[in-house]
């Protein structure tokens, strides 16, 4: 077992906790650098998704993870980014503009929400974001005028340095730019008085804001954040799904990607990661198995949303930590053999908190 | 008089409308003021009784009465189970892995009815429907009139549960303290789950006082969304105040269908409530409370 002992602040802060760490960082990225050419278009296209999906999930990792905010309209922010970034495509804007720009533009919807939903408790937010997030819905769906109504519109080619990006690899690539950007701002926003602020705010309102946080204006500029990330996620999901139709951007989605967070693991950005991995596998592992599954379970309409609310209620009961919390486990497991004490990662003992005030 | 009789036809539409949103409030109000839970799914446990009474009136053949009193009953007892078995366990978890568990098992709930009963939508003879009662030159269905007569009337028998009887009073007693009424020797865990038979088998009423308004199929839990206007209208934490926050935001709704162009009869719901939460968020029967740290 490496026990890395920290001798100043700055180590402690450090991205990497070793070299080792670097190391197989380093040897990740090479290996998803290669895999374009070694792999055919449709794993390609699916592995460009599984990015997508990762970014959005960082979004709303920072949200919910990290600020304890929770958000049931994410698939709203994702829908404008989408939107956006394909209707400024087709006025001919260049696409390394058309995609921050729908970032940006999907940030401010992120304040307009975030703004008047401060005052609320966890659950009114939730309420909130879902009444925010059928509203988008509708108005995608009635505006037709500007976003081709029910019948959607197809998601014009983008160029990238005069390079035209039609292919699964051009997709996949920039998404892996995106995604490393992003995970390089969160890692980095998180290591910061920013980070730890969104971090407090989780833990005890009331302790950040008696340390001189400033619960609004923090609580804003995560929204704002978790927004732009997650249109960035969904102005590159417009050139994944290539045709843009108002019914993607349902609460279903937005369920997905509160999945992403919970079966991942909150309150980590590996667990966003993994969270996506697995929510765009799932689909997949079904359609593979979907003839051989007995009583034809396989073909039944509605498994997906089923399955997905199935181990979002496993994951919540058995294993709160998520994916990320049960690697961190079997790790401990076998660094500490045959030392593993019981009482390692038992959870306190807790009592129902109340949110009330009286 | 044209308008005007057209503007009641809307307005009882409405109410009837509403009647439905305030009853699934109601659930949602139930539950969180003993628990401080809101059950995304409690559309979904409307869609259940919905079904059960399909099953037992149309399959079976049993007196629509009886038949229904049976899936309120069913519906009631499935409730009481899900927290028995569920819902106790995240007790103490953060609040949104509860909103989480109930959106999934909302998720699990559709997808299990889709197996059982189809993705059809389906209905059953009811002494209401298609009837029609003339009040002064205006014309109602009976099956509006018989979704507000049937709130009006659950609501004075949950009025009187919850005054005149032992268990009621304990249960508003652990909805107010659970320490305290813990050691009053009231079996707070078991008036929970009895709270949540209660909020579960207000739904099944719901349930099947719409089925011959509007046919019950698997998808009809989405009401539930609307139902949030409803409850956080009334403050969420009212009885009264959800059943009428339900009846204005149906009538909210027939007149943004009526006067408004398309697409906001949609929206309405949603957008009383955004406005509700942003002017108002104690809601319009709020308790007073102040903050003690």
């Amino acid at each position: 077992m490496r026990y890395v002992f920290r001798t100043d602040y700055r180590q402690d802060i450090r991205l990497w906790r070793h070299r080792g760490d670097l190391f197989w960082y380093a040897l990740l990225f090479v290996a998803l650098l290669l895999i374009p050419q070694l792999m055919g278009e449709f794993y390609v296209g699916e592995l460009g998704a599984v990015f997508i999906f990762a970014i959005a999930g960082v979004g709303l990792m920072l949200l919910v993870g990290y600020t304890g905010l929770i958000s049931l309209g994410h698939a709203a922010f994702l829908g404008i980014g989408a939107y956006t970034n394909a209707i400024l495509l087709k006025q001919g804007v260049l696409f390394a503009l058309s995609l921050p720009t729908a970032g940006l533009f999907t940030a401010l919807f992120g304040v307009a929400i975030g703004i008047p939903t401060l005052r609320m408790s966890g659950l009114y937010l939730a309420i909130a974001t879902l009444a925010f997030g059928s509203i988008v819905g509708t108005v995608l769906q009635k505006w037709d005028k500007v976003t081709g109504g029910f019948d959607g519109f197809a998601v014009p080619t983008p160029t990238l340095f005069g390079i035209p990006l039609d292919s699964a690899n051009g997709i996949y690539y920039v998404s892996l730019a995106v995604l490393l950007f992003v995970l390089w701002l969160s890692a980095n926003l998180l290591r910061t008085p920013f980070g730890r602020a969104m971090v407090a705010i989780r833990d005890s309102e009331v302790s950040a804001q008696s340390m001189g946080i400033h619960l609004a204006r923090y609580k804003t500029y995560a929204f704002a954040i978790s927004a732009f990330i997650t249109g960035l996620a969904g102005a590159l999901f417009a050139h994944y799904v290539r045709f843009l139709a108002p019914d993607s951007f349902d609460v279903l989605l937005s369920v997905q990607l509160v999945t992403i967070v919970f079966v991942g693991g909150l309150g980590s950005l590996h667990g966003a990661i993994l969270g996506a991995i697995f929510v765009r596998l799932l689909p997949q592992a079904i359609a593979i198995m979907r003839d051989d599954l007995p009583f034809g379970i396989g073909r039944m309409p509605g498994l997906e949303p089923s399955l997905f609310g199935l181990v979002l209620v496993l994951v919540i009961l058995f294993e709160p930590g998520g994916i990320y919390g049960r690697w961190l486990k079997i790790k401990h497991w076998f660094q500490a053999y045959p030392l593993k004490r019981r009482t390692g990662f038992r959870r306190q003992k807790s009592y129902a908190r109340s949110e009330r005030l009286r | 008089m044209q308008d005007a009789a057209r503007l009641m036809q809307l307005v009882v539409n409405g109410a009837a409308a509403g009647c439905i949103y305030g009853l699934i409030a109601l659930g949602f109000v139930l539950i969180y003021k003993a628990t401080e839970m809101i059950n995304f799914a409690q559309g979904d446990i409307m869609m259940l009784g919905g079904f059960f009474a399909f099953s037992l009136i149309a399959h079976w053949g049993l007196n629509y009465w009886i038949g229904a009193a049976l899936a309120v009953a069913l519906t009631a007892a499935f409730g009481y189970v899900l927290d028995a078995l569920v819902l106790r366990r995240v007790i103490g978890q953060p609040q949104f892995a509860v909103v989480m568990l109930t959106l999934g098992l909302g998720f699990i709930f559709r997808a299990v009815a889709g197996i059982t009963w189809g993705y059809d939508s389906v209905g059953f003879e009811t002494p209401f429907t298609n009837k029609t009662v003339r009040v002064g030159g205006l014309v109602l269905g009976q099956d509006n009139l018989s979704i507000i007569v049937g709130t009006v009337l659950l609501c004075l028998v949950l009025y009187l549960f919850f005054s005149k009887t032992r268990l009621g009073v304990a249960m508003q007693a652990s909805s107010q303290n659970q320490l305290a009424a813990y050691y009053m020797g009231i079996p707070v865990r078991r008036v929970f789950s009895l709270i949540w038979a209660i909020s579960a088998g207000v739904a099944a009423v719901a349930g099947i006082l719409l089925s011959p308004v509007s046919m019950i199929d698997v998808n009809m839990g989405f009401l539930g969304i609307k139902a949030f206007a409803a409850a956080v209208i009334g403050g969420f934490g009212s009885i009264p105040g959800a059943l009428v926050g339900g009846v204005i935001v149906g009538v909210v709704e027939q007149l943004a269908g009526y006067f408004l162009p398309a697409g906001f009869q949609e929206v309405s719901a949603n957008v009383v409530l955004l406005a509700m939460l942003i002017l108002r968020p104690q809601g319009l029967f709020a308790e007073r409370m102040g903050k003690r740290v």
